[in-house]
């Protein structure tokens, strides 16, 4: 006889590093509905703006979430930089590319060593784990930062990096490749990481797109959305295309990560190739006016910062529009009718931040 | 210190950290920090734990649930705030949803400065820490919390 | 570079009307959000197709109700409800309906008049 319980999971779980509490209605081992409810990690940073000046505000706007910190303090300046008329210089665009692929490339590590160990794969955890050290490394020595980056600024980058670092650099990817494509080879073929994944948390394209999932989410299910092709920073002088796959289940997701480690490889040869010399920063000649919706690729997908200013050294607003929070609604559609064991690997396949998404 | 006679079992919370001290934590556990080696396990389980680790200020929504981690954790037992928000509430202290350092809801042993704290510093900040589950367990379960400022 | 935005104001009355024009072109819905702007609330509605960026907004007082779209795109709860939580802006017919207990916070509807702690000891129990 089956009946209909409601299991609270989180918001202190072992597979999830950070809280969320989810309520799943079951019955018997079935998922019929999921609810997600936030707030363990709500600060209300967003507020913070009225009290900060806007050059300022770009440490707070890194600290939404320190595992894609670069990005979020980059989607902040590009908005504002609309609002001060202020075009950064060439250089600067380059380097912000290289840093965000970088911070993608350590995004992803970072997921695969954690989406290994949900599936009890710990040595294979470890061995992401040790490869996103020297990516780590890479961002420590051009940024001095390992994590919080801090690099970026309204009106372009805090430092430069000297030419023979980004040769060193570009040399370095080749040895960083060949360990990617072991651990690609595992996350791709092997067959125990493919019978935990494979037809598991399956999303439509249709609901995919109606849903508004973004990111590797929704590149998994053949929705081949990647804001880097509006050509921010200096994506728009590069080739690349973003990876799609089409399956929609878990398996698919992981696909997704595990090539964009080599799109990013590739992004950033290119653009330590094409990296032209001069000036780093300009200064914005006014205070911000208007308002702007700022987009940017973020491992996790899609992310918004819509900045408004009145002309005073202090915004109006900043929103913080997060990919978490977009692919929640499509997280709930992949949980109904999944088994209750599948919960922690389909709630990690989206890849959650929620240190972000609460803000 | 010169060695560890036990294996000391940590407890990770985050109270509404970035992630970027969550993360650099979980570092410490991979093969270039490797704290397994000094017999640190990470432990999901409050009553199996002898370090309380927490990263992040705390904020209106898990104050309880940090008060409730730590008078759950069996005595003696040492508290190590990771990163500055953790010491002090950080750059979010003026926040609306965060109540300040961890030490505003209980008592804190040993302080880790950063932002995000280096694997290194959390490393020291928890060897220091294992020195005062020492003293502690020396002076008995009536030990007052000593303060040591950790991590330089 | 900047992208191009087209922002149309419209009347909370047609809302749904156009956001439905949105969905029949095939937008998808980028984020919903709300704005305190001096004593009114101006809520912004993102739609992209091919990465065409198109913005509605409406202005509302903070006590009208407003119509929910998440009956067209169904995944505007998590917006609305966030919206609810934060703003105190009511939604009327929202899909899924937390009730104000998606984003838990000690103080109700913080963003509508924000408050900061002050420089002080710190506040203890």
């Amino acid at each position: 006889m089956s009946r209909r319980i409601v299991v609270p999971f989180g918001p202190q779980h072992p597979v999830l590093p950070e809280p969320i509490h989810l309520d799943l209605v079951l019955k018997d081992e079935h998922v019929e509905e999921a609810l997600p409810s936030i707030g363990y990690v709500h600060r209300g940073l967003e507020t913070l703006v009225v009290k900060r000046e806007y050059p300022e505000y770009v440490y707070i706007a890194e600290r939404t979430c320190g595992i894609c910190s670069f990005i979020h303090g980059m989607t902040y300046c590009q908005g504002v930089e609309q609002l001060v008329d202020c075009t950064v210089p060439e250089r600067a665009l380059f380097l912000r590319t290289i840093w965000s692929e970088y911070s993608r490339l350590h995004s992803h590590l970072l997921w695969l060593g954690l989406f290994a160990d949900a599936l009890g794969f710990e040595n294979l955890f470890m061995a992401s784990w040790r490869l996103r050290e020297s990516v780590l490394d890479v961002l420590e020595e051009t940024t001095g930062g390992r994590v919080i980056q801090g690099s970026c600024k309204v009106g372009g980058v805090r430092r430069d990096i000297p030419g023979e670092t980004l040769d060193r650099m570009r040399s370095d990817l080749t040895a960083f490749e060949r360990r990617a494509r072991d651990l690609a080879e595992v996350f791709l073929h092997d067959e125990s990481i493919a019978s935990r994944t494979r037809g598991v948390g399956v999303l439509s394209r249709e609901d995919a797109y109606e849903l508004g999932a973004a990111g590797p989410t929704a590149r998994g299910s053949g929705v081949g959305i990647d804001l880097r092709k509006t050509g921010y920073a200096a994506y728009g002088r590069l080739s690349f295309k973003p990876v799609v796959e089409t399956a929609g289940d878990c398996h698919a997701r992981c696909a997704v990560r595990v090539r964009e480690l080599f799109t990013s490889i590739e992004i950033i040869r290119e653009a330590i190739a094409k990296i032209p010399d001069g000036p780093i920063e300009e200064k914005p000649k006014k205070n911000p006016e208007g308002d702007y919706f700022s987009r940017a690729e973020q491992p996790r997908g899609e992310l918004v910062h819509y900045v408004k200013g009145d002309g005073s050294r202090h915004l109006v607003r900043s929103r913080i529009r997060t990919p978490t929070l977009t692919n929640l609604p499509a997280l709930v559609r992949m949980l109904k009718g999944c088994n209750l064991a599948d919960v922690p690997v389909i709630v990690l396949s989206i890849d959650p931040c929620i240190g972000c998404a609460e803000r | 210190m010169t060695y560890l006679s036990r294996s000391p079992w940590i407890l990770h919370y985050d109270a509404s950290s970035c992630n970027g001290c969550d993360i650099e934590v979980l570092a410490c556990l991979s093969p270039l920090y490797d704290v397994e080696r000094f017999g640190i396990i990470n432990t999901g389980n409050p009553k199996h734990a002898d370090v309380l680790v927490i990263t992040g200020g705390i904020n209106e929504q898990n104050r309880e649930v940090v008060r409730n981690i730590y008078d759950q954790m069996p005595d003696p037992k040492v508290v190590v705030a990771v990163g500055i928000c953790a010491c002090t509430g950080g750059v979010f202290r003026e926040c609306y949803n965060v109540v300040g350092g961890i030490d505003c809801v209980i008592p804190v042993d040993v302080y880790v400065p950063g932002c995000a704290a280096r694997p290194e510093s959390i490393i020291d900040g928890i060897v220091r820490a294992l020195s005062v589950l020492e003293e502690k367990r020396a002076k008995g379960r009536d030990a007052t919390a000593t303060v040591a400022r950790g991590g330089e | 570079m900047a992208e191009e935005q087209v922002t149309t104001i419209v009347d909370p009355l047609h809302l749904l009307g156009k956001v439905e024009e949105f969905k029949r072109s095939g937008y998808r819905l980028v984020q919903v959000h709300c704005t305190k702007v001096g004593d009114t609330f101006e809520i912004n509605y993102s739609f992209d197709l091919n990465y065409q960026f198109r913005n509605l907004r409406i202005v509302t007082d903070g006590t009208t109700e407003i119509p929910s779209i998440s009956g067209i795109y169904w995944g505007a709860f998590i917006y609305e409800n966030e919206m609810h939580d934060l703003f105190g802006i009511r939604v009327a017919g929202m899909n899924i309906d937390f009730g104000g207990n998606l984003i838990q916070t000690a103080k109700k509807n913080p963003f509508a008049n924000p408050s900061f702690r002050g420089e002080g000891p710190c506040p203890g129990e």
